[in-house]
């Protein structure tokens, strides 16, 4: 095998810089959307590479719910002032308060669906004309069908059937006023690649994607961590657990998997011999076959 | 050769998904509508154990089934709701697995005419083609449209699966037809390097195990094939390019001179020292420094992301693109290229476009039409009009000279688009071929 040929990582890596270093050059008020969860933390590190040692040509936006885990929020701001880069928060709360989305209400109230409302104000506000997501073609059957630039409408909207042709490595970021484009430098990367990405670049993550104890429930027969912000009644009974998260969201819609991964390699293992995917613990997800196109037509990430 | 069992990821033991130095094969499915390619991608994945169990569930719970009543495979990568109440494919899915030999990015194309742009967006990055052909159909039109597209793009490999053996009683004589009818075809479009492999997605024949029902067959079957294909590995004798796409200026007190030329070497290699030259303006330099994040390298090859310091200072901006002055690109303002018009408004040549190559934008017209290929028999139809999903070769005269390789030779940097500027959508693929003097 010659020596030119990129090992996997190294292409996938190589990819995503590319990619990053694109909407630098082709938009005027880009902003990458961070969510604190290790995709985005792989956006991050990425973005350094693609950058350093300029600063990088864009904002991290958050769009917060409120409904954090603890640990993201830490992560979050200890990450913040070790790269010196700005970070914008647009809040959940606000929308609520400003009337612009309504509270759900009941057992399974989740603010995960109210934060799109929030995400198209935050890019009205601050005019982005392009968000750089964290999204990956492997974790959902609509996603699979996006492009690295996927342009949307004044209204946030995907329109899954008129995408434009995307050829080579030449994205076509031109749009008019008041569309965007979300780009997505990720998409060809596997849970496993960037797992296997974030053990050989040594990037740190919260702790709460290692084992540890935490108080649960039993919800539709998926474990979620006990919280204020969870509608919990008599019937909720509350058990510790050694549990870990596969991917980060929303506290009231994030469940745990029960596990003894301590460290990134147990971590890797129990993956690899995985028999459910990342997003089988999402329960946004298990509302109905096209719950993710339904959601990304509407202005979700 | 014995039969052998695949246990792909990620139901294997051991972590053979830890293994660095696996290189990736991206393909795309190619053919007509129904031929089944959905379907082939999803026994592909199935039969090689790479469907998560929840995954696995909704398959099970979807009411698409087969008309036998077994599950519906094409559902796997059909991901739109559209898609699955009209039982076509509208887009690209793309999938993703590995096996111990090497991990692989799926492009499922759709073969509908209708959406040919986006079997173009698929097959632009793929390195193999696997062309269906219904069996019971052989070699029609949509397969010669889509071979004559992977010869146009220079896939290199292709693999003729004909499908649904199952529905012609696996009969070696109806195969030997299509694969004589086939290489008819590849002549004429001038594909090479082309096998034949007998199928059935529905059945699980040779896709991923060999067939007892398809004896004669003695070659590999198709994921056996996918495992072991030789890539074609980048030719470092390629001249080497790098178009700038950021220059990195912190403008700090301690880096107060640092100014540094990012890009994604496209082809060949640079290393320190290499005299260069910058295009369009023609300045020449020489390398000072490769870098890349917190290290300095010696040498920076084909599909690395780096940052390039140059001894002499320069005007360079994004849109710029750094060769190497020993084997220098041609720069034109009038190149002939072949054209696949991708909109439904047919191209124009009274009107301004523009072209995207590497990271330039320019403006551009088609100043000349020089022929137009009709599909059927692939000869030359002198007419003027490039409509949706037409195929030819044109003149184009762009506002400033683009430094550019023949597509033939570089498709890194002969490959371009064509965007109207009124919609802003991308409307053609261009595979530049030469100046025109
Ligand atoms: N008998 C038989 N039927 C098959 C086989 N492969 C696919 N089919 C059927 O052919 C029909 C079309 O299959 P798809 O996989 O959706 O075809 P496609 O090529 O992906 O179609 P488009 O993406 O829309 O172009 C379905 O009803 C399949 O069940 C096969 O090997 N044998
Ligand atoms: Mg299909």
């Amino acid at each position: 095998m010659s020596k030119n040929r990129l090992d996997y990582l190294d292409e996938l890596e190589a990819e995503a810089i590319y990619i990053l270093r694109e909407v630098a050059g082709q938009f005027e008020k880009p902003a990458l959307l961070f969510s604190g969860g290790k995709d985005s933390i792989t956006l991050v590190h990425l973005a350094l590479k693609a950058f350093r040692p300029g600063k990088f040509p864009f904002p991290l936006v958050h769009i917060d719910t409120g409904h954090n885990f603890e640990e993201t929020i830490t992560y979050r701001d200890e990450m913040i002032a070790r790269i010196g880069e700005k970070l914008i928060i647009g809040h959940v709360q606000d929308s609520i308060d400003e009337g612009k989305v309504i509270e759900q209400k009941g057992k399974n109230a989740s603010r995960n669906a109210l934060q799109t409302v929030t995400l198209l104000d935050t890019i009205a506000k601050h005019q982005f004309d392009a968000c750089i997501g964290g999204a990956r073609r492997d974790e959902e059957k609509a996603r699979a069908k996006e492009r690295i630039f996927s342009v949307r409408d004044e209204f946030g909207q995907w329109d899954p059937k008129r995408q434009r042709p995307e050829l080579w490595n030449i994205y076509n970021g031109k749009i008019h006023k008041g569309e965007n484009v979300r780009v997505f430098p990720i998409s060809n990367w596997t849970e496993l690649d960037v797992w296997n990405y974030i053990r050989r670049e040594n990037i740190p993550l919260p702790s709460i994607y290692f084992a540890h104890q935490r108080d649960c429930i039993t919800r539709n027969g998926q474990l979620m961590a006990a919280s204020p912000f969870l509608n919990m009644d008599d019937e909720d009974i509350i058990e510790k657990k050694n549990v870990r998260f596969r991917t980060v969201g929303d506290m009231t819609c994030t469940a745990a998997v029960e596990s003894y991964a301590f460290e990134l390699d147990d971590i890797i293992n129990e993956i690899a011999s995985s028999k459910i995917s990342e997003r089988g613990a999402r329960m946004d997800d298990k509302v109905s076959e096209a719950a993710m196109e339904e959601r990304k037509k509407g202005g979700y990430f | 050769m014995q039969t052998k069992k695949h246990t792909p990821n990620p139901s294997q033991e051991g972590n053979h998904s830890l293994r660095e130095n696996m290189d990736i094969l991206k393909f795309i499915t190619a053919g007509s509508v129904d031929d089944g390619k959905s379907t082939l991608i999803g026994r592909l994945l199935y039969d090689s154990e790479a469907i998560l169990a929840d995954q696995l569930e909704a398959l099970h719970a979807s009411n698409r089934k087969n008309d036998d009543g077994s599950i519906d495979l094409a559902i796997l990568t059909d991901g739109l709701k559209a898609e699955r109440e009209q039982g076509i494919t509208i887009d690209v899915a793309y999938k993703y697995f590995e096996t111990d030999k090497r991990k692989f990015i799926i492009a499922d194309a759709p073969g509908h005419i209708q959406y040919t742009r986006n079997m173009v967006t698929g097959a632009s990055n793929a390195g193999l083609a696997i062309i269906l052909i219904d069996a019971r159909k052989g070699v029609i039109e949509q397969t010669t449209r889509h071979s004559f597209l992977v010869s146009l793009l220079q896939i290199q490999q292709v693999v003729v699966a004909v499908n649904k053996m199952d529905m012609v009683d696996y009969s070696e004589d109806v195969f030997n037809k299509i694969v004589a009818d086939y290489k008819v075809l590849a002549g004429k479009v001038g594909l090479q390097n082309v096998t034949y492999i007998p199928v059935s997605a529905l059945k699980g024949d040779n896709i991923v195990y060999p067939s007892a029902k398809i004896s004669w067959y003695t070659g590999d079957s198709l994921l056996t094939h996918l495992e072991n294909v030789q890539l074609e590995v980048d030719d470092t004798s390629s001249h080497a390019r790098l178009p700038v796409q950021w220059v990195v200026r912190p403008q700090t007190d301690e880096l107060h001179d640092y100014r540094g030329y990012a890009g994604r070497v496209s082809s060949g290699s640079f290393h320190v020292n290499d005299k260069v030259t910058i295009l369009p303006s023609g300045f020449s330099s020489s390398i000072s420094k490769i870098e890349f994040y917190d290290k300095e390298l010696a040498e920076a090859v084909a599909g690395t992301s780096v940052t390039v310091h140059l001894a002499d200072n320069i005007d360079i901006s994004r849109g710029d693109i750094i060769v190497n002055s020993a084997g220098q690109p041609q720069l034109s303002n009038l190149i002939e290229a072949d054209l696949c018009w991708m909109d439904t408004r047919p191209m124009d040549t009274s009107l301004t476009y523009l072209v995207q190559h590497n990271t330039k934008t320019i403006r551009c017209k088609i100043s000349e039409v020089l022929y137009k290929v009709n599909i059927n028999t692939l000869e030359k139809d002198y007419e003027e009009d490039f409509k949706l999903n037409d195929i030819g070769r044109i003149v184009i005269k762009t506002a400033e000279p683009l430094a550019f390789d023949p597509y033939q030779l570089n498709k890194a940097n002969g490959g371009a688009i064509i965007i109207d500027s009124r919609t802003n959508v991308t409307v053609g693929a261009l595979m530049l071929r030469q100046a025109v003097d």
